[in-house]
């Protein structure tokens, strides 16, 4: 259950709760259903059970077998009806299991979703908001760990988001659940009990320790094209988003290197200017994700700090990510870019 | 000694091909007034029979015959009459005017022109359909301005898409009707999605979904099915079967030992296989879907049997792959003529009318092809401007396309 912390979130004045992520993205959609009659929520398990990850629980019992509902096992026609819906003047917010499982509804993303309004010219528009549990860490293997946010940025006309921590979480998700364009929104699993920093061996932190886990109650939201610095720092800037947020801290701890940590919460549109004006005053840059490396989202960030900032670099950009593999079940940690590797990666830029 | 003969591969083939006369016997005909009209509130599972027959309603003579011989006043006749006309002068215009490179494709509906006519007569223009590329009658039968849709056409300064997408995908939401997606089956799924945001809002409105004989193939065509299903979904779920996807007989699709109706009864939806070259069928057959969807009473899945007289599109050559005259000896004939023939037996149409009606049509579809004109032609040069190209991608434009419309110059 939800604690009162009986504090007051200084942003909104409104008071706030304790909460997980998954109570945090709940809540988000407790809010909107309650704001907004054409707001639905629609996916596998997501309606008696309340979603295999919890993050439904009790929204039918509160709205409505017609505004919370269960859908076939189909990607394809749980996202090819929710465009319907979305044409019809509804809002429609879609669980997607895992990421790992967008696949089958690529065609209903890529060619209907994301250009609806493009292609109509603004007659019919995507208020869609699709949620994708996304990362590893949790001993998911192949088909459970994936972070497909590449596959989403490089597709025009949609906005691709991954919240780091549960303040955000529910405010992004309301800002999505808003937004007229189509929203990916993606949502670290390994992060939705607790913030993990890639110490997989040491005991797990709960949200409670953490400050970002006081969530105002009400209504509020998070804008969608803006990056946050979570540790300020004069060497070097890390770019990251989702899990890897807390790796990168933990690895500035650890080497000592004050680095500038960007948690990018949005990825599409990007805050560019956060990101150019903290590398043009460090002068370095380390991209960190945990997808795999090739023609990953990094590769694009590395490709616009080169461009912003490049009479600005003091030593080459680098990239720390999952490995160019499928993501592995029994090596997980071999595979997971951890604040080792993090902290290497530092100390080879600060030594340039 | 193995028993077994090898395995071979079975792939369909029709009988015609060019310079070989095709045998329609596969298409398992009724007669006009032949097949039974169950109540609307019938049992899937006890529509079987209806989906491997053919419903029709008028005869060789241009009689009306049998339980969906409805009551039909004259003026929708007269009216699905006019479309009909409208659609087929119009897409032969387009034709020769695509020949002349005012643009840069186009698709006609020859030969099915009766099946988007008397449907969209047969519903409200509230209802949505999610066409495919040849459902233009719908747009004839809505009195879509004729000029919007040239301009559309030709990818002119008045472009109501403003040049971004294929001639003939036209998106017209006032008119009920949805954008065209090049990708196929994926509207299908979207018209059943439209229908159940209907129903979750307590609406009264129903969606009408469109798919060729080709594109059932594609899983979207059988998640329709599924999602329709499960929700009662007040949708029609349309299948022109036109006997052919581009060179690919429809056999090809699936249709050989079965037929597409069917597929629908085998997931739980009530499924009809109507002549789709017979106006009055068509139309029948639509109104009674339209009052199951609206009376909440759930999905039906149509199979129209129709035949594509003209290509695929300007850029087909079917002489290469199927006979030239084919079209002449489909069973089914033509839908004009046919309804033509029916209301003249009424005493409601004569041949001085046909004449007239016809070169009205043609003076109206001249002189908005002229005023369309005027506002540019893909040949011309005079198109929506490149700045419009960065438009609408997002509501609002980002930065990143701010600075790459600047990197273009404008």
């Amino acid at each position: 259950m939800n604690d009162q912390s009986n504090s007051i979130d200084p942003g909104t004045a409104m008071t706030t709760t304790t909460m997980t992520m998954i109570q945090a993205l709940r809540s988000a959609m407790d809010v909107m259903l309650e704001r907004d009659d054409n707001v639905v929520i629609y996916g596998q398990d997501v309606g008696y059970f309340g979603g295999v990850f919890r993050c439904t629980e009790g929204l039918q019992v509160k709205y409505g077998k017609s505004r919370v509902f269960d859908a076939p096992i189909s990607e394809s026609g749980i996202v090819g009806t929710a465009v319907g819906m979305g044409a019809y003047g509804l809002r429609p917010v879609v669980e997607i299991q895992f990421a790992d499982y967008f696949y089958p509804a690529s065609d209903q993303i890529v060619s209907e979703m994301a250009r609806l309004r493009y292609r109509s010219a603004g007659e019919f528009i995507s208020p869609l908001t699709l949620r994708m549990p996304c990362g590893g860490g949790i001993y998911g293997g192949q088909t459970h760990s994936q972070s497909p946010e590449a596959m989403f940025t490089q597709v025009c006309g949609l906005r691709t988001v991954m919240p780091s921590n549960p303040y955000d979480a529910k405010g992004l998700l309301i800002a999505s659940i808003e937004c007229d364009d189509p929203v990916i929104f993606l949502e670290p699993k390994r992060l939705y009990n607790g913030p993990f920093d890639g110490h997989h061996d040491r005991p797990v932190t709960p949200w409670s320790k953490h400050p970002q886990s006081a969530v105002p109650d009400g209504y509020y939201s998070v804008p969608l094209d803006k990056a946050v610095v979570t540790r300020p720092g004069n060497d070097v800037t890390v770019l990251t988003y989702g899990t890897t947020v807390y790796v990168a801290q933990v690895a500035a701890e650890e080497t000592g290197v004050d680095a500038e940590v960007i948690d990018l919460r949005s990825l599409w549109p990007l805050d560019l200017e956060t990101i150019v004006d903290s590398v043009k005053k460090t002068g370095r840059c380390v991209v960190v994700h945990e997808a795999t490396r090739t023609c990953g989202f990094g590769a694009e960030l590395v490709a616009l700090v080169q461009e912003h900032c490049f009479h600005h670099l003091e030593a080459p950009i680098e990239r720390v990510t999952g490995w160019d593999t499928p993501y592995p079940h029994a090596q997980e940690w071999a595979y997971f870019p951890g604040p080792t590797r993090v902290g290497a990666a530092l100390k080879r830029v600060m030594e340039v | 000694m193995n028993e077994y003969a090898p395995l071979r591969l079975h792939v369909p083939e029709p009988t015609g091909r060019p310079g070989c006369q095709t045998d329609f016997s596969y298409l398992r005909l009724n007669d006009a007034g032949q097949v039974r009209k169950p109540p609307i509130d019938v049992e899937p599972a006890d529509t079987a029979d209806l989906s491997s027959s053919l419903i029709r309603v008028l005869d060789g003579e241009g009689n009306a015959l049998g339980p969906w011989a409805a009551d039909i006043d004259p003026q929708v006749l007269r009216q699905g009459m006019r479309a009909m006309l409208k659609t087929r002068i119009f897409d032969s215009r387009m034709v020769v005017a695509q020949r002349q490179k005012k643009m840069s494709f186009y698709m006609q509906s020859l030969g099915e022109e009766a099946i988007g006519t008397a449907q969209a007569l047969a519903l409200n223009r509230t209802d949505m359909c999610f066409p495919t590329y040849r459902q233009q009658s719908i747009l004839m039968a809505r009195d879509v301005s004729l000029v919007e849709m040239i301009c559309q056409l030709l990818s002119n300064e008045r472009d109501p898409l403003k040049g971004r997408q294929l001639p003939i995908m036209y998106s017209v939401r006032e008119a009920g009707f949805f954008t065209i997606s090049g990708n196929l089956a994926t509207q299908f799924v979207q018209a059943v999605g439209w229908a159940m945001a209907s129903a979750i809002k307590g609406d009264t409105k129903i969606a009408s979904a469109w798919i060729g004989d080709g594109a059932t193939a594609e899983s979207d065509f059988h998640t329709a099915l599924t999602f329709a299903h499960v929700y009662r979904a007040p949708v029609i779920l349309n299948v022109v079967n036109n006997q052919w996807a581009i060179s690919t007989f429809q056999a090809i699709a699936g249709g050989e030992s079965t037929t597409f109706a069917g597929r629908g009864v085998g997931c739980g939806i009530a499924s009809l296989r109507v002549d789709g070259n017979d106006f009055l069928a068509v139309y029948a057959a639509s109104r009674w879907a339209t009052e199951r969807a609206r009376r909440g009473l759930g999905p039906t899945l149509i199979e129209w049997v129709t035949y594509r007289a003209g290509p695929h599109s300007t850029s087909d050559d079917p002489s290469k792959y199927r006979p030239a005259d084919e079209w002449r000896h489909f069973p089914l004939g033509d839908p004009i003529a046919r309804l033509k023939q029916h209301l003249v037996t009424l005493g409601q149409w004569s041949e001085q009318e046909h004449q007239a009606v016809t070169a009205e049509l043609e003076a109206e579809v001249i002189a908005a092809q002229k005023a369309a004109e005027q506002f540019g032609t893909l040949s011309n040069g005079l198109i929506p401007s490149a700045a419009s190209m960065f438009e609408d991608v997002y509501k609002e434009m980002p930065d990143h396309l701010r600075r790459q419309r600047q990197e273009l110059g404008i």
